[in-house]
Order: C-alpha cells, then sequence, then structure tokens
C-alpha cells in the first residue's frame, strides 16, 4: 500500500466516523422505566422515528441528528444528573414532557447552566409539561413548548361544557403536584365564569404514579353525584383510574387531557363511546395528506406496542429542522432566535411558536372515542373521533401571557 | 353511608390481602428472628409466574402452581442462601435479604422489561357481582375475598390443629427445646420460609391483576407489610391479622373522608387556603400507616397482640 493510497483510506476513514456519528446531538429526558415508563417510551420512539426521517431526507444544514434516550423515573433530582450526564455527553437539545415538577426543575437547571456557561448554551424543548406558569411567569427564553398548556386545553373543555346543559355538578381528580393543581385551579376558575351554576362536587389530589387501584375515588365520585369528571391525569394514573371506572360500571363521562395515554381506551372497552373525551393537537383520524397517514402507518409497523399519539414530538424536531435552516446553523441560540415567532406548516394545520413566551400557538382538537374510525387504539377497533364542533382554531385556543422574556443579545 | 360501606368492602379485602403478604413475614419474623426483606419480592415473583403461566396455559392452573413455584425458590434461598449466612448473626441475614430483594428485582426487569406486564383478571371472573349505590362491584373482587377467607382458614388449621402446626408452634419459641426432642429444626425452618413465601405469592397471583404487575410492585408494598409486622405484634398470626384489617380499613376510610384541616380543626381559625388548612384527610391515606408505626412504636412496643417487645 503506497502512503497515498494509505492517506486516502485514512481520510475516508474520517468522513465515514464522522458521518456515523451525530453532529447535533438530543437528550430524551423522561421516564424509561416503571410506572410511567410506557408513557416514556410512546414519546421516545416518536422522536425516534422523526430522526430517522430528517437524517434520511438529508439531516440539517448537512449534519446528521441523534436522539438518545436519558431514564429519569419522573424524579426531578434524578433529571438533573441525567441534565448533567447529557451535557457531558455532548448534548445541546433536551426534550422532556413527562411531569412539569421535572421540567420546572430542568428549566431552571438549564437557566443556570447557560449563565455559567455562555457560548456551551443547551435548549429545553418542552413536548407536554404544561404547567401554564412556564410561559407565564416562570418564562425562560431557552424553553419552548409544544404542546398546548393547561389553561388552554382547559378551556377548550370548559367551552364545551358551556354548551352541555345536562352538566350541573363537576367532580375534579387529579395528580397531587404543580400540574394537578394547576388543572384543577384552571377548571375551577374557568367553570365559575362560564357555567356559574355548575356545583363543583369534588376536587380531589392523589399522589403521583403511586395509586395502584382508583376504585375508592371511583367509588367516591359515583357517591357525589357528579354529571362529569374534568382529569389531567395521564400515563399509568390515566390508565387505572379507568380500569376503575370500568369495574365500577358507572357512566359518567370524563373529559381528560391525556385520555390517549397508553391502555386507557382498552381499559375501558366499548365503554368509552362518547364517554371518554381529550383535547389533543392531533388525532390520526383527522383528513390528513397521504404522507401523514404513510407515517402514522410505519409508526405502528415499527412500534405495535404504542400508538402515534406524540404528534407533537414530530412537530418539535421539524420545526427545530426548519429554524436551524432559517438560522443557516445549528446552535442553540441562533435556532432559539429562529424559533421566536415562526410558523410552520404542520399536516393538520399552521402552528406559531409566541415570540411572548415561546408557548406553541396551534389548532386544538376535541375528541371522543368511537368504533367507526380509521386506526383504533391500544390493537383494537375503538379510536378517536373528532366531535362535531370540535376543532379549535389556533386563533380561538390562544390564551394571553404575562411573560416578560430576557432574552440574550442576538448574535 | 355509601362512603362506610364503600369504605369497609374495599378495606376488608385490602387487608385480607395484606394479611395473606405478612402472614408469612411474620411466621419467619418470629420463629428466625429474620427481618426478610425480600418478602414482598416473592410476592412480586407471585405474579410474574402467574402471568406467564396464564400465558401459557390458563389462570386456574396459575393460581395453584404459582405460589408453589414460589415456595419452591423461597425454600432453596432458605436452604442455600439464609442457613448459610445465617451461622454469621442477624445482621448478616438482614443484609442478605436486603441483597436479595434488589437482586430478585433486577431479574425480573431482565426477563419481563422494566414496565408492566398485562397480567389480566380472568375472563370467567370479569363481570360485576352486584351493584350498590350505583357502582358495581366486580366478581373478581369477592374471589379475592373468598381465596383470603380460605386462606385464613386453612393456614389456621394447619397451625392449630395438625402436629406440623404444633412442632412449628413449639420451634417459634423453643427451638433447641423442639431439636432436642429428636425434630429436624432446620427443616422446619425451611418448610416455614416456604410456606411464608408461597403464601406471598399466592397475594401476588390474586392482586397483580388488579393492581399492576411492575418491578416496582415489591419496592411498594414492602414498607407497608412491615408496618402490618410491627403494629400486630412480632410473634402474633392473630396480631397480623387485626393489623391487616386495621390498616386496610384506616387506608380506605381516609380516601373517602374529603374533609380538609380546616373543616376538621375549625375551632382554632384555620384557614381553609392556609398550607396547613388545605390539607385533605384523603390526601393522607397513603401516610396513615406509617403515622400508625410511629405512634405504635412509641407508645405500645410490643404491638397490638405481640408477647415481646421489639
Amino acid at each position: 500500500m503506497s502512503i497515498k493510497t494509505a492517506a486516502l483510506a485514512a481520510a475516508v476513514s474520517v468522513v465515514a466516523v464522522s458521518s456515523a456519528m451525530a453532529d447535533v446531538k438530543f437528550a430524551f429526558i423522561d421516564p424509561l422505566s416503571g410506572p410511567m415508563g410506557p408513557s416514556g417510551e410512546a414519546g421516545y420512539t416518536s422522536f425516534l422515528l422523526a430522526a430517522e426521517h430528517i437524517n434520511a431526507n438529508g439531516g440539517v444544514n448537512g449534519e446528521q441528528i441523534e436522539v438518545k434516550g436519558y431514564d429519569n423515573k419522573v424524579n426531578p433530582k434524578e433529571s438533573l444528573v441525567q441534565l448533567q450526564k447529557a451535557i457531558d455527553d455532548g448534548v445541546r437539545y433536551i426534550f422532556q414532557g413527562n411531569g412539569s415538577s421535572v421540567a420546572a426543575a430542568i428549566i431552571d437547571a438549564v437557566n443556570k447552566h447557560n449563565q455559567r456557561n455562555p457560548g456551551d448554551e443547551v435548549l429545553f424543548f418542552n413536548y407536554a409539561a404544561v404547567t401554564p406558569d412556564f410561559t407565564n411567569d416562570g418564562c425562560s427564553f431557552w424553553h419552548f413548548r409544544f404542546d398546548a398548556h393547561a389553561d388552554m386545553k382547559m378551556a377548550a373543555i370548559t367551552d364545551y361544557i358551556q354548551g352541555q346543559d345536562d352538566i350541573k355538578k363537576v367532580y375534579l381528580i387529579g395528580q397531587d403536584y404543580i400540574f394537578g393543581q394547576a388543572v384543577a385551579a384552571a377548571a375551577e376558575s374557568q367553570l365559575k365564569e362560564k357555567r356559574p351554576d355548575i356545583e363543583i362536587v369534588g376536587n380531589e389530589l392523589h399522589p403521583l404514579a403511586k395509586v395502584k387501584d382508583f376504585t375508592p375515588y371511583i367509588q367516591k365520585i359515583i357517591s357525589s353525584g357528579a354529571d362529569a369528571v374534568i382529569t389531567g391525569n395521564w400515563g399509568a394514573d390515566m390508565q387505572l383510574l379507568m380500569k376503575a371506572a370500568a369495574e365500577s360500571g358507572s357512566e359518567i363521562p370524563y373529559f381528560t387531557f391525556y385520555g390517549g395515554s397508553l391502555g386507557a381506551v382498552s381499559a375501558l372497552g366499548e365503554g368509552a363511546i362518547d364517554r371518554l373525551y381529550q383535547v389533543t393537537e392531533a388525532i390520526t383520524n383527522l383528513d390528513a395528506s397521504d404522507e401523514q397517514y404513510a407515517l402514522i402507518e410505519e409508526y405502528k409497523q415499527r412500534f405495535p406496542e404504542y400508538d402515534y399519539y406524540y404528534h407533537r414530538a414530530f412537530n418539535a424536531l421539524n420545526m427545530f429542522k426548519q429554524a436551524a435552516e432559517t438560522a443557516g446553523s445549528n446552535d442553540p441560540i441562533p435556532v432559539a432566535f429562529a424559533l421566536e415567532g415562526m410558523t410552520y406548516e404542520e399536516p393538520y394545520g399552521t402552528a406559531t411558536m409566541r415570540a411572548d413566551d415561546h408557548q406553541l400557538q396551534q389548532n386544538l382538537y376535541i375528541s371522543t372515542v368511537s368504533k367507526d374510525v380509521k386506526y383504533g387504539v391500544d390493537n383494537i377497533d375503538l379510536g378517536w373521533k373528532l366531535l362535531d364542533g370540535g376543532k379549535i382554531d389556533a386563533a380561538a385556543a390562544e390564551q394571553p401571557t404575562t411573560c416578560q422574556m430576557e432574552r440574550p443579545e442576538k448574535p | 353511608m355509601e362512603t362506610i360501606v364503600f369504605a369497609l368492602l374495599n378495606g376488608v379485602i385490602y387487608g385480607l390481602l395484606l394479611f395473606m403478604l405478612s402472614s408469612g413475614l411474620t411466621l419467619i419474623f418470629s420463629m428466625m428472628g429474620v427481618l426478610n426483606f425480600a418478602h414482598a419480592s416473592f410476592y412480586m415473583l407471585g405474579a410474574y409466574f402467574a402471568f406467564t403461566i396464564m400465558g401459557a396455559t390458563s389462570f386456574w392452573i396459575a393460581l395453584f402452581l404459582a405460589p408453589v413455584l414460589v415456595g419452591l425458590v423461597g425454600a432453596v434461598v432458605e436452604r442455600y442462601g439464609l442457613r448459610r449466612v445465617h451461622a454469621n448473626g442477624h445482621v448478616a441475614e438482614l443484609l442478605f435479604t436486603f441483597g436479595l430483594a434488589y437482586l430478585i428485582e433486577e431479574i425480573v426487569k431482565i426477563f419481563y422489561g422494566k414496565t408492566a406486564v398485562d397480567y389480566k383478571i380472568p375472563s370467567l371472573l370479569d363481570f360485576p357481582a352486584f351493584t350498590i349505590y350505583g357502582a358495581s362491584f366486580p366478581a373478581y373482587r369477592m374471589f379475592m375475598l373468598v381465596i383470603a377467607i380460605g386462606m385464613l382458614i386453612g393456614l389456621w388449621f394447619l397451625l392449630k390443629k395438625t402436629r406440623a402446626g404444633l412442632i412449628i408452634q413449639a420451634a417459634l419459641t423453643h427451638p433447641h427445646m423442639v431439636g432436642h426432642l429428636g425434630h429436624n429444626v432446620p427443616l422446619i425452618f425451611m418448610t416455614v420460609f416456604g410456606i411464608g413465601c408461597a403464601l406471598a405469592g399466592l397475594a401476588g397471583v390474586i392482586a397483580g391483576n388488579i393492581f399492576v404487575t411492575d418491578p416496582a410492585m415489591a419496592v411498594q408494598m414492602g414498607p407497608i407489610v412491615f408496618v402490618v409486622v410491627v403494629v400486630g405484634g412480632i410473634g402474633s398470626l392473630e396480631g397480623a391479622f387485626l393489623a391487616s384489617i386495621l390498616i386496610g380499613l384506616l387506608q380506605n376510610f381516609a380516601v373517602g373522608i374529603s374533609a380538609s384541616f380546616a373543616d376538621i380543626f375549625w375551632f382554632t381559625g384555620l384557614s381553609p387556603t392556609s398550607e396547613i388548612g388545605d390539607i385533605t384527610v384523603s390526601s393522607l391515606a397513603p401516610v396513615l400507616p406509617f403515622l400508625l408505626l410511629v405512634l405504635m412504636l412509641i407508645f405500645r412496643p410490643r404491638g397490638l397482640m405481640g408477647e415481646q417487645e421489639l
């Protein structure tokens, strides 16, 4: 072998190595084990598939992206350990969503990190932690939220309940941490304003991811004489609540943020039809392009245990790509500035990242469970179907913000 | 009224389940002086074994086979693990069971994954037994009640009415004397350990499907079982029974009460919006057993029916 070919071989191998290694690293910090593990896995697999598609189409500004999972066990302390580990691994972008308690800790840690390490900033893309404070008083330049927050979702639910004259008594049940408390507060204040005649017959908070048997809670709901239940429960807490509801045979409707949590529909079975409602940024049974249908089917084929639920995961990564290409850089600060005020044509409408508070403004949809659907969930033939008038345009879903954003110097 | 009836029903079933778990622990604790930290792990093994056996055959076979398997695992652990460690004293035994609990959890994670498995109740029992106050009561929970009571009678009969039970009772308090009388005390220990584990396994089989079968179930159940043993009193099955029912009822009644501290302590002028006044009794339900444990250790260290102090 001559020196020339050896040098060439070395050069080729360097190229091969650098294309195999990711240029832009994302950390997915969420539960990948324990009771909330399935929620995290469903999100993680969505990000993996989204990243794969972006890489197959040439990456971002010619660079490949990589999403790596870090298991935080829904624990804020553990999340900070994982965050540090991720930063040490060279990660510049963080995805997290399960648990506002965790998101609050990450926002705080990212703020501090960015202050202490100029030139080495990280951005936090929040895809599911919906405590309103994060884009209000507690807002941060380094935080972007791709899911509608609790007040926005609750507004959709209370607007719907406003038109349901047979609902006179409402029961609130939720998880006992900042998110559950925010949901209960939003429900109380909004119902008072929109339907002052409605009586709130129960306001219950239970420990997060600890209750294994919701039967006593369900019996309490039944005894209260409630006509409807509003809950922000997610993951196992949603699934087990529905399991107990199914066992009790009660026919009280549930208005939820996360009725789409894995296993909730199958726990209720046909009892979910017109009884389980959810507010989401998308459902698979909306009219969409063939491309979107193909994506939904590809996801299901690749990850048969889960359903295409985390549409916002795809939105978040695609918006990153658009922002990075607009900015001509994959570095956090230019990307953050490009994201501010950016509009993105997503498969179901137009989404805008509001510059004032970094809260994505997008259409919301209220859906209920039906048999007459294109795509089922939980591997049964029941799936989510849009309610008549269940589409809420982004402009109508918008809520004011109190955020006073502090920005770094624009590069 | 509804609250009371529901809390009674759920409380008794949950209490009997706790007893099923803690009876084995009490026997082992009082006989060998070993606080078996891995006891709840055998409960978890019961649920996972039943899940596997149910997948291959049926729930009814699992109901018998899974506890037997768990009992065998327990006997092996005693014969080849605990018995060797025993020579080094109680602290070594304690540490052994502590390590064992982690080991079992990690092994379960390797075989079954880190998230919950879909262990379902048998379709034969998947119907509402009766309806009270607008809520139907699942037949499976009645089935749990029957199994638990059956176990209770079986255990009572074994210990009080058979010769083997007599020897076990004697070995509980006077192991050396029993040995001198020609009985094989190590064999008795192994059998009791196996039976205790099998009972925990049985609890896992019938509870794994109405709760959740995941690798965290042992860690979540473990502390409550210790509370039962301490509150009931060391070495007292009757005490463990009373404590189980008491804790079952306490937790279920607490969940049913929506009153907040401000409502209860209104005479102190506590504001309903203050940090403390805002706390409701139902949100305290998970803490109550541990409160009971602490109070019991302070005011009655020998437990409800125990003969010796801790």
